[in-house]
């Protein structure tokens, strides 16, 4: 097998490096994280000519070799080392010809690592446009490399690159600037002191930590002794070198770079001042914001529909078919509702990364972050924060994955902490079926209280992450300099196989990454569900019979049982009346008779599932937690469905369906059920408006989701950010519940 | 005291002359903001921060604290 050529694809941001990778490799790539951190790593696999192989790598977007986050040092310490199994035999530097000057910075350092170096012009069909000319052959001599003119958009030049690529041993290695000039002094000392290291890359190790901090393992170790610069003078001399590369890179360009400013034309600042306009920009951006909800809530409608009745039906069909047994419980209750349960956030979390891709593909994302960047401050959030907590009104998970962009430590963190008080959509069930049973009908000012309910909620989720934020900028000593500066890219049409590489990549990496927790969680809940180990549990089906026998079914059951039979006498006798048949009495009891006994063992086995759920570990769980949860006005009913509610808060309803042995779950059910319950203790409804606004207010501060949790680790790396957040959320949730139930009791 | 970025009005422009040393991110001048370039301000967010500029070429977002750390010389226009 002939050995592959390790290309490093580098460059800076907004440059279509992601473009050239996707035309590189087409679907042969897989995305995942460099161990320990959470910034993606992106491979995949060319064909050359000639039957060659390339591995492609395609780094993180940086603007130099001079690190400023986490992102950036993951391409220094890669080409500073070369025994990592991913250093390149050959760098492709991607440039975007309109920006030419500030990428040659990057190809500059890079070149002077004496790694030999491709240079991509990207972008190459808005020359003409732009009223740009290029002299590739004097760019080619005077830079000392080979030069591909690109465009990912028309798909032209690709052939070319890999030309180059599979070509890399002929290319020079030697390298562009002569860094020592800018202090010789220095230099040699650090040549008496290392004569076997090269002087380029001592000087970026030693000022690697200059501008960014939390980076340990470094693959040449610097002793400690050898500290002769402070840090404000190697920051100087940064500049320094910063300078010297402008003036060698000005002096090619001056000769090989024209533009034609007559030329050049472009909508860029026509739509800035729409874009960012004081009232119109909000505006547009509002405007934006509603067309993407009423998309995520209304269109994923339909494939969640779909998928829940795939899931339900899948389910009764395991049932059916597989011989009665633990195993089949485990497969139909437990592995496949899991599965289900993740699988039906599949539409929602694509379209929002559809959309997010969309904006910040286009460019518009840079000018909502410019826009609202100044209203942010005040609470210890960037401008960069408000991405995540839009997106967390639809799910918090692609919420807190979004917070990727933004490069202040202490910012991002407060961001993923105070995003998941923003009302997701799994709250919205839980929402709507308490705030039907308690709020009374009626209207103020035209508008119903539900509605102004539901609307209060969202609200209060905004203003608990707001003010949340606010505590943590003021608590948390995390001291960060990085200083908030953001390109603003030119805009672009989006390239259709970008955003599809980009939704499908994002929905696969929540499948398999949460996926995996929500699965073993609901598991978990379904072995506590269905087992015990009392007496109690094991004959419950004798004792519920015994039980029957002596004192007839529950008040509930037997009013069901009426009315269904009711019903079902008079459809018969309508149908019977319709298709013209003489009416025999005797059929008909029959009939009646047949129906009244299919009704009396279907409550029967509800009444059995509802006595071994309450026998169960989970159930012995919830009366435990009874006397914890009575100050709130629960019972421990409720309280049990609090408790699995904290792996999802969706699973409320249908914790409540279970125990309350409805059997099914259809909404209007539950909601009778429920409010027939009496407290029995005041003999009062047990769901009131005081314990109905207790478990909405509980339900909108608490952290109750396991798959968000399991991201924060995942994004933060530690196990202490999920921790803080589950135990200061859940208390907040349940002082608020316990005052708001005492006050109104 | 002298002129810096952050009192530049919309649309005018002015060269760089001097940075308050050392404290100014580097990521600024990888991006072109170095002593002899030109400098436009290009628009102004609506709470009159960050501010958006043109720097040789390259359109970047900053606070106006940061702004207020680069020196320069007004430019005046010249009617043509």
């Amino acid at each position: 097998m002939s050995k592959q050529i390790k290309v490093a694809l580098i460059g800076n941001p907004n440059t279509g490096k992601t473009s050239v990778f996707n035309q590189l490799t087409g679907l042969k790539q897989k995305v995942g994280n460099y161990p320990g951190i959470t910034v993606e790593k992106k491979e995949g696999i060319c064909k050359l000519p000639r039957g060659v192989k390339a591995h492609i790598l395609d780094l993180p977007g940086t603007y130099s070799l001079n690190t400023t986050s986490l992102d950036e040092s993951v391409v220094v310490e890669l080409l500073l080392n070369k025994n990592d199994k991913d250093y390149p035999d050959v760098a492709v530097v991607i440039s975007d010809v309109e920006n030419l000057k500030r990428n040659l910075l990057l190809f500059t350092q890079i070149k002077d690592l004496k790694i030999p170096v491709i240079l991509v012009i990207n972008m190459a069909d808005r020359m003409n446009r732009k009223g740009i000319s290029l002299d590739i052959d004097l760019l080619e001599e005077k830079l000392d490399t080979k030069i591909a003119l690109v465009s990912t958009r028309k798909g032209t030049g690709i052939d070319r690159l890999k030309e180059l690529i599979a070509n890399y041993k002929s290319l020079s290695s030697s390298p562009n600037i002569d860094t020592t000039v800018i202090a010789p002094e220095y230099f040699d000392k650090l040549k008496a002191t290392f004569p076997n290291e090269d002087l380029y890359k001592l000087w970026l190790v030693i000022t690697q930590d200059v501008n960014f901090m939390p980076i340990e393992k470094n693959p040449i170790s610097i002793p400690a002794s050898f500290k002769t610069k402070s840090k404000s003078e190697l920051k100087r001399l940064q500049q320094k070198e910063t300078i010297l590369r402008y003036q060698f890179i000005n002096g090619i360009l001056k000769q090989a770079y024209k533009v034609d400013l007559n030329a050049a034309k472009g909508l860029r600042a026509t739509a800035d001042k729409i874009l960012t306009h004081k009232i119109f920009g909000y505006l547009i951006f509002f405007l934006i914001l509603l067309a993407i909800f009423q998309a995520i809530y209304d269109w994923s409608s339909y494939p969640m529909d779909f998928i829940d009745e795939l899931f339900a039906t899948g389910s009764e069909w395991v049932k059916d078919t597989l011989p009665p047994g633990v195993f089949t419980d485990l497969i139909a209750e437990g592995i496949l509702a899991g599965i289900g349960g993740v699988v039906i956030f599949i539409p929602q979390i694509a379209f929002l990364f559809l959309f997010i891709a969309l904006l910040e593909e286009s460019g518009y994302m840079s000018r909502v972050v410019f826009l609202m960047d100044r209203l942010m401050r005040p609470f210890g959030l960037s401008g960069k924060s408000v991405v995540p907590l839009i997106s967390g009104t639809a799910c918090a998970i692609p919420a807190i994955m979004a917070t990727r962009t933004i490069e202040n430590w202490k910012e991002r963190l407060i961001t993923i902490l105070v995003t998941p008080f923003t009302t997701c959509s799994a709250r919205l069930p839980v929402y709507l079926i308490i705030i039907a049973l308690v709020i009374p009908d009626g209207r103020f000012l035209g508008l119903s209280y539900q509605a102004l309910t539901l609307m209060l909620l969202y609200l209060l989720g905004f203003g608990a992450a707001i003010f949340s934020a606010m505590i943590l900028n003021k608590i948390m000593k995390i001291k960060t300099k990085t200083f908030f500066v953001m390109e603003m890219p030119n805009y672009k049409l989006p390239l259709l196989k970008n955003v599809g590489y980009t939704v499908l990549e994002k929905t696969k990496s929540f499948v398999l990454g949460a996926g995996k927790i929500i699965l073993a969680i609901s598991i978990i809940l379904w072995f506590l569900g269905s087992n015990g180990y009392s007496d109690d549990f094991y004959n419950a089906e004798e004792i519920v019979n015994q039980k029957i026998e002596t004192e007839g079914f529950t008040d509930f059951n037997l009013q069901n049982m009426e009315s269904s039979l009711t019903a079902y006498q008079a459809a018969l006798q309508d149908s019977m009346a319709l298709q013209g048949y003489e009416l025999d009495k005797q059929a008909l009891t029959d009939s009646l008779r047949t129906k009244a006994t299919e009704l009396r063992q279907k409550a029967k086995n509800q009444e059995v599932a509802s006595y071994k759920l309450e026998n169960s570990y989970m159930g012995l769980a919830g009366k435990a937690i009874a006397p914890l949860v009575h100050p709130l006005g629960y019972d421990w009913k409720i309280g049990i469905a609090v408790l699995t509610s904290f792996a999802a808060r969706e699973v409320f309803v249908g914790t409540l369906a279970t125990i309350y042995s409805v059997g099914s779950d259809e909404e209007d059910t539950i909601k009778n059920r429920m409010s027939a319950e009496i407290d029995p203790v005041t003999k009062k409804p047990l769901f009131n408006l005081a314990s109905g606004i207790s478990i909405l207010l509980f339900y909108a501060f608490a952290m109750q989701c396991m798959s968000t949790l399991a991201i924060v680790k995942r994004e933060t790396n530690s196990w202490k950010w999920p921790t803080a957040q589950l135990v200061f959320m859940s208390l907040f949730a349940y002082i608020v519940a316990l005052i708001a139930y005492q006050i109104l009791k | 005291m002298a002129t810096t970025v952050a009192q530049l009005k919309r649309g005018q422009r002015g060269i760089i002359k001097e940075f308050a040393d050392g404290v100014l991110p580097v990521k600024l001048m990888e991006m072109g903001c170095l002593p002899g370039n030109e400098i436009t301000l290009v628009q102004v967010a609506p709470l009159k921060d960050p501010i958006y500029i043109n720097c040789n070429g390259t359109h970047i977002a900053i606070r106006r604290s940061v702004a207020s750390l680069i020196e320069l010389e007004i430019i005046e226009d010249s009617p043509l």
